[in-house]
């Protein structure tokens, strides 16, 4: 492609818009504009010049604004979707019954909803492709436009021609009696107002603010990473997601963290001791809790032990893991998510006789782990024969368990006595009279108290992804505050040997403050009176169409 | 008196004062269009009057924080109820940047019915559960708000732009949505109207019911029932007995709410209409006549940028950072995280249809009441219909 060569004798690339020396058009288009586009400066945008092979047309695509605004309502529109009903991880139902969750309580719709995937709607693939196209376009558009813009504003010429000042939205021409003293009047507000002023002859650029230019690329590459962090995650070793369910007095390795032990010292649940009122009454609600909190200790096994040995634990620190208080170590943090209140730990039974109630001796059985065999001595001893912890009936003659934590336990017990050495054979569930299978006993299992005990939940991160998401977060927000709160305020003017007067400005938004500047030069240096051209041009057209 | 007696009373000064501030707003653009005379000792009155007004309100909030010893923003009450001092705040800022008096005349209105809206929820001071106990409740709340209400002065801004420019002599989509907008304004009216009364009466009725997983529950209706709950049966009826009985999937009892309000607020907005003889907003139009629109313009684009870092600070950043802290994981998909992700995306959709397609004018102060509707939605349905780890804020 060739380059333009403008009158002015600067060959610019092909696709440039204004003269990047004096600022001429060099497009029809451009020529027809009674205002000119002055977004990237007239710069020659790669995607507005080249449109033959495949990846011209794949690159002019994602740099396309009116394509990413497009991405971003789609994402926006398909995100809302997702709320209509709860995602899954936030429905109260077993893994495998969620689909008929479902069905079950919001009928077809639920159905079709969860059939479409949209009850798990943000890790589809087709979600993700619609965040990754956003991403390659944020890419694509910045790199398309950014660059062009960098070159333009940095080679800045201080005299421009006269077609590109008229095309500026504020113009002023008139005369002044004195060149020389006008530009310098100038330059001394300008500067007064913190404007970068240059001059060059009988021209004058005052500049401030050019870097907010940059604000919107700048928070672009903050996306960026954000986003890149995100996926980083996928990659194995970056994160870590566990859960662990540990009983008071339990010493558990923690899962996903090798080499790591924690023990639960205490469980210890609050509730604020207000006098319920109003809405609370209303709602039933008779304690609002106050404080989760397990206090923990964690140990470390000491460097080359093997896998399973316990005995040479460091500890490292106590502490208590509260909500919002997530004990923090070496990159992993555990946090108090869940618990369960008084869960039976021990049960305690007296052997004694059944028609004389006399006691034969006590037996205290750990329900986390029984021993075979108690001995009583005095020559009684009780077997048990088997040991369900959470009993739920009889499945062929044998009693089954529903879970491995004791919630219901269950003893099929062998007693032996002096009296009765073959030994006698009884089921005994809580709360229920034992069930005696061969026969009528003599003697029997009485039930003489239970210590239970807590358990707490907890969740086991550790995501190394967050230190990049948190360096892309921070250059995000520098970049939408340097766009935001800054603006690019540029002031062009031309003294001819007559004393001629042309000025012209130029502000990226914010017009407001860059008049006030305008008006306080205007008054100082006794320039004529500028005109913006689009207010002008709205008067024009008033009342102009009545469409959206 | 104790602190939270005077907390209340700090509050309903500052309605009161905002009600007369809205009165000499009007005074000053009344005057201006008359006869130019005194038009500065009107707005002057009524700017002043506005900031008394956000003095107390400053004050309830302060008084409120330190009787219950955490940042008020923990209930809907709460936190609606900040929201209109931020919105009021966000004015009183742009006011004395721009200084155009017609944005009071937007503004304070919808702050006045926002703090009215908030006053249905139970005001009582409630304790915190241990998910709220953390510094981050203070911060991401407050500085979401804050982006939120200046985000709010751009439909502010735009509201009184199309009023302007929208032609009320012919038909036309724009006349008939702007008159939607002054509508849904005269319905939370009749929602403010509809509860206070029958709270005033004391009125309740009780039934239970069977929910959506078939467990059977209670409920408790402050408005006579025009819904009644799935499998319903009165336990203590008063009035009226439901008139028709409906899908567990909906909760009868806001559905009932949001029908009382609709019903109130149509017949309220008919009377207007008999006694104005004309749309509402034509009502109005005379008042901003004398507006500039560039300005006014200005004015929208500008608030949206300066909302839209605070916006992303509060409600993304901040929010993230206490997520991470609270619930393990930064980020969850939960309906109030969505629906702040998708009034950013909005913002940034305007953002660049502003920059790119000059989008300016009256596309842009439609795209602006738009987004204030998001925020709504985010503020109204989200936390009230859609259930979620937010939904804390609904009691």
């Amino acid at each position: 492609m060739e380059n333009i060569i403008c009158a002015c004798g600067h060959s610019n690339p092909y696709g440039t818009k204004l003269c990047e020396k004096c600022g001429r058009p060099l497009t029809e288009e451009e020529k027809q504009n009674k205002v000119a586009d002055m977004r990237y400066d007239g710069s020659a945008i790669r995607s507005k010049t080249y449109n033959k092979t495949i990846i011209d047309k794949i690159w002019n695509f994602f740099s396309s604004v009116k394509v990413g605004i497009a991405l971003i309502i789609i994402t926006l529109v398909t995100a809302s979707v997702g709320t209509i009903l709860p995602q899954e991880i936030y429905v109260n139902a077993p893994e495998t019954g969620k689909a008929a969750y479902y069905e079950q309580v919001y009928g077809w719709f639920g159905k079709l909803y969860n059939a479409l995937g949209l009850s798990n709607l943000y890790s589809t693939w087709w979600f993700q492709i619609l965040v990754g196209m956003l991403a390659v376009s944020i890419i694509v558009a910045s790199l398309d436009r950014g660059i062009p813009l960098h070159k333009s504003l940095k080679n800045q010429r201080i005299k421009r021609h006269a077609s590109f000042m008229k095309r500026q939205r504020i113009v002023a021409e008139g005369r002044v009696a004195d060149a020389e003293e006008t530009l310098n009047k100038v330059e001394e507000k300008m500067k007064a107002l913190h404007y970068n002023v240059r001059r060059d002859g009988n021209a004058l650029l005052a500049e401030r603010g050019r870097f907010a230019r940059y604000g919107p690329y700048i928070n672009h590459v903050g996306l960026i990473i954000f986003l890149a962090g995100v996926m980083l995650r996928l990659l194995p070793g970056f994160y870590v997601d566990e859960t662990l369910w540990i009983r008071e007095g339990e010493t558990r390795a923690i899962p996903g963290m090798e080499g790591y032990f924690i023990k639960n010292n205490d469980f210890i649940l609050e509730v604020h001791d207000n006098k319920p009122q109003g809405e609370q009454v209303k709602q039933g609600v008779n304690v609002v809790a106050k404080n989760f909190q397990t206090d923990v200790t964690l140990y470390k096994q000491p460097d080359g032990a093997l896998p399973g040995d316990l005995d040479n634990l460091e500890k490292i620190k106590d502490y208590s893991i509260r909500v919002n208080h997530p004990l923090k170590e070496n990159g992993f943090a555990l946090y108090q998510m869940n618990y369960r209140l008084n869960e039976l730990k021990e049960m305690r039974f007296e052997l004694v006789d059944k028609a004389t109630e006399t006691p034969l001796g006590e037996v205290a059985i750990d329900l986390t782990n029984p021993k075979k065999e108690y001995d009583l001595g005095n020559g009684s001893s009780v077997k048990i024969l088997v040991y369900t912890p959470d009993f739920d009936g009889f499945e062929n003659g044998e009693p089954r368990t529903k879970t491995s934590v004791p919630n219901n336990p269950a003893f099929l017990f062998k007693m032996t006595t002096p009296s009765t050495p073959e030994g006698e054979v009884s089921f005994v569930e809580i709360m229920k009279p034992p069930l005696e299978p061969l026969g009528e006993n003599q003697y029997r299992m009485k039930f003489a108290g239970a210590e239970t005990r807590d358990t707490a939940n907890f969740t086991i991160r550790k995501d190394r992804t967050i230190p990049i998401l948190f360096v892309g977060g921070m250059i995000f927000m520098l970049g939408v505050v340097i766009g935001s709160y800054w603006n690019h305020r540029r002031l062009w003017l031309q003294v001819g040997p007559n004393g001629q007067v042309l000025m012209a400005a130029f502000v990226n938004k914010n017009m407001f403050s860059m008049k006030k500047d305008l008006d306080a030069v205007t008054t100082f240096a006794h320039l004529p009176a500028y005109i913006d051209q689009l207010e002008q041009a709205e008067d024009n057209e008033k009342e102009g169409d009545h469409t959206l | 008196m104790s602190l939270i007696d005077i907390s209340g009373n700090l509050l309903f000064v500052a309605f009161i004062a905002y009600l007369v501030a809205l009165l000499f707003f009007g005074g000053s653009i009344k005057q201006s269009n008359a006869t130019g005379k005194n038009t500065e000792k009107w707005g002057k009155a009524a700017i002043v009057v506005t900031i008394i007004g956000f003095l107390a309100h400053l004050s309830y909030f302060v008084t409120r924080w330190i009787y219950t010893g955490h940042a008020p923003v923990s209930n809907m009450f709460e936190f609606t109820t900040a929201f209109g001092m931020f919105i009021i705040a966000s004015f009183i800022l742009i006011y004395f940047i721009y200084r155009v008096s017609a944005l009071g005349l937007v503004a304070l209105p919808v702050a006045i019915l926002i703090i009215g809206y908030a006053a249905m929820f139970p005001r009582e001071v409630s304790p915190l559960v241990p998910s709220l106990q953390s510094y981050w409740l203070t911060i991401h709340v407050i500085t979401a708000a804050l982006g939120q209400s200046i985000l709010a002065i751009s439909a502010v801004a735009g509201l009184v732009y199309l009023l302007k420019v929208v032609d009320m002599t012919k038909p036309s989509k724009q006349r008939f949505w702007l008159e939607a907008v002054m509508f849904c304004l005269v319905v939370v009216v009749g929602f403010v109207a509809v509860s206070s009364t029958f709270s005033a009466m004391d009125y309740e009725s009780k039934y239970t019911y069977v929910d959506k997983e078939g467990k059977s529950r209670e409920m408790i209706y402050n408005m006579p029932p025009l819904f009644g709950m799935n499998g319903y049966e009165a336990v203590e009826e008063h009035g009226m007995s439901p008139l028709v009985e409906m899908p567990a999937l909906i909760n009868a009892k806001k559905l009932t709410t949001v029908v009382w309000s609709l019903l109130v607020g149509s017949i309220l907005y008919v009377l207007i209409r008999l006694i104005i003889r004309r749309r509402i907003s034509a009502m109005i139009q005379p008042l901003v006549k004398r507006v500039n629109l560039q300005l006014l313009d200005e004015i929208s684009y500008r608030s949206v940028l300066i909302g839209f870092p605070v916006f992303t600070l509060g409600a993304l950043v901040f929010a993230m950072i206490w997520a991470q802290e609270a619930w393990s994981r930064f980020w969850g998909w939960d309906p109030k995280e969505v629906w702040a992700l998708i009034t950013w995306l909005f913002y940034a959709a305007f953002l660049h249809l502003r920059l790119s397609k000059g989008w300016e004018g009256r596309k842009s102060a439609w795209l602006a009441l738009i987004g204030f509707g998001i925020i709504l939605f985010n503020l109204v349905a989200v936390n009230l219909i859609l259930a979620g780890l937010h939904s804390y804020a609904s009691n």
